[in-house]
């Protein structure tokens, strides 16, 4: 769940058509650069209802949806 | 009653310092600054304390306001980077300008501006002024970590100024603080006394960018509504809104998210990188001098700042 949820947030910052968003994807292979990944976070902030660490650094899909999942336990 | 804005001035160093200049010394380069922050380049003085530049920017103010030194009531100026801690820049500017009033400094970092706005409010509704002085200016790059790639190719310096005289042109206005000590520290330093033994913080701006980011972009939206509801006014009724110049990334986010056209969003980040409490009134008078602004024109300001500090505030452009 919580992956296709920051799979569908990802569509607003990265041409993701046609592309396969795996929990093994990076965030630099979708171009998307720190000031973006805050506005993820944003988003994600808002449409779980959950506060998430801005400082932290995650490389792949993967790391934050882990994160996230933690939060939300 | 409140002000009505009578004349704008501004000034920035000579020297030009580009992206590429600055990949020279740094590992960056035109494209990562310019993707990340909207800036190409920034000016940098050489020669010119705080206050040389904020008289610089008095002067045109003043000029255009026709209004001599003497009949000033009052001096203020938004600085965090003042050459003295005494006197201060708005009293060197009292002394530069020949004018008698009283004079002090406002210290509330890049919101800077819109306290000194707040304030000059005040003095007006009191009746205790006809004439004012109100300025922003910043010597930003003494306070820079050179090595520092995150921050030192972000700030930079320069100057802006207004002259307020008596009227009801100041609509609506919001200032607030959140103490934090973490997010953007710039620390002073610590001086020579043999018997104070804290250890010494070095004097650098310190930011955590993101979280800058963040609260900036949340704030900045939340104070602009806020704003223009005291106002009585929509979103569409602003005519411009000129944001502190921090970063074109939170710019452009806050256009993004509310309903003001994202083209009256008003931005020279791209020359002058971020000059703190000197970025508004700087927009402004390029504004005014452009010939940009109307008279009945709605112009909102709007700053997040170290502190953390923030404000927001809705004028009425009546030359």
């Amino acid at each position: 769940m919580v992956l296709e949820k920051v799979t569908e947030i990802l569509k607003n910052y990265s041409d993701t058509e046609g592309v396969n968003i795996t929990k093994e994807t990076t965030f630099k292979d979708l171009g998307i650069d720190s000031l973006d990944f805050v506005e993820i976070l944003m988003e994600l902030e808002e449409k779980l209802s959950i506060e998430l660490e801005i400082e932290e650094n995650f490389a792949t899909i993967g790391e934050l949806v882990n994160y996230i999942e933690q939060k939300l336990k | 009653m409140s002000f009505t804005i009578l004349g704008t001035g501004s000034y920035v160093p000579q020297k030009i310092l580009t992206n590429d200049d600055m990949s020279k010394f740094l590992d960056t380069s035109d494209e990562w600054i310019a993707e990340r922050t909207g800036i190409r380049q920034r000016r940098v003085s050489v020669d010119e304390h705080t206050s040389d530049m904020a008289y610089k920017a008095a002067i045109k103010a003043m000029e255009e306001a026709n209004v001599k030194p003497e009949e000033l009531d009052m001096i203020l100026c938004a600085t965090i980077t003042p050459e003295n801690a005494s006197p201060s820049v708005a009293i060197m500017v009292q002394k530069m300008i020949g004018a008698t009033c009283p004079a002090m400094d406002i210290s509330a970092a890049c919101s800077g501006f819109i306290y000194v706005l707040e304030t000059a409010a005040g003095f007006f509704a009191r009746k205790k002024a006809k004439k004012m002085l109100v300025i922003g200016a910043e010597r930003l790059t003494k306070m820079l970590n050179w090595n520092d790639r995150g921050t030192c190719v972000i700030f930079a310096d320069g100057a802006g100024a207004v002259v307020l005289g008596e009227g009801d042109d100041y609509l609506s206005s919001k200032i607030g603080a959140k103490g934090d000590d973490d997010i953007i520290k710039i620390p002073n330093h610590i001086g020579l006394s043999p018997y104070f033994e804290r250890e010494a913080e070095e004097p650098y701006i310190n930011m955590k960018g993101r979280e800058v980011y963040k609260y900036a972009v949340n704030h900045m939206c939340m104070d602009i509504k806020d704003v223009l509801e005291q106002a009585n006014l929509t979103q569409e009724d602003a005519s411009f809104v000129i944001p502190h110049q921090a970063n074109l990334r939170i710019i452009e986010a806050v256009a993004k998210k509310l309903s003001i056209p994202e083209e009256r969003f008003c931005h020279n980040i791209e020359k002058y990188g971020n000059t703190s409490s000197a970025s508004i009134p700087i927009m402004l008078d390029e504004m005014n001098k452009e010939n940009k602004l109307k008279k009945g024109d709605y112009i909102v300001f709007c700053a997040v700042g170290g502190g953390l500090t923030t404000g927001a505030s809705v004028i009425r452009w009546s030359k």
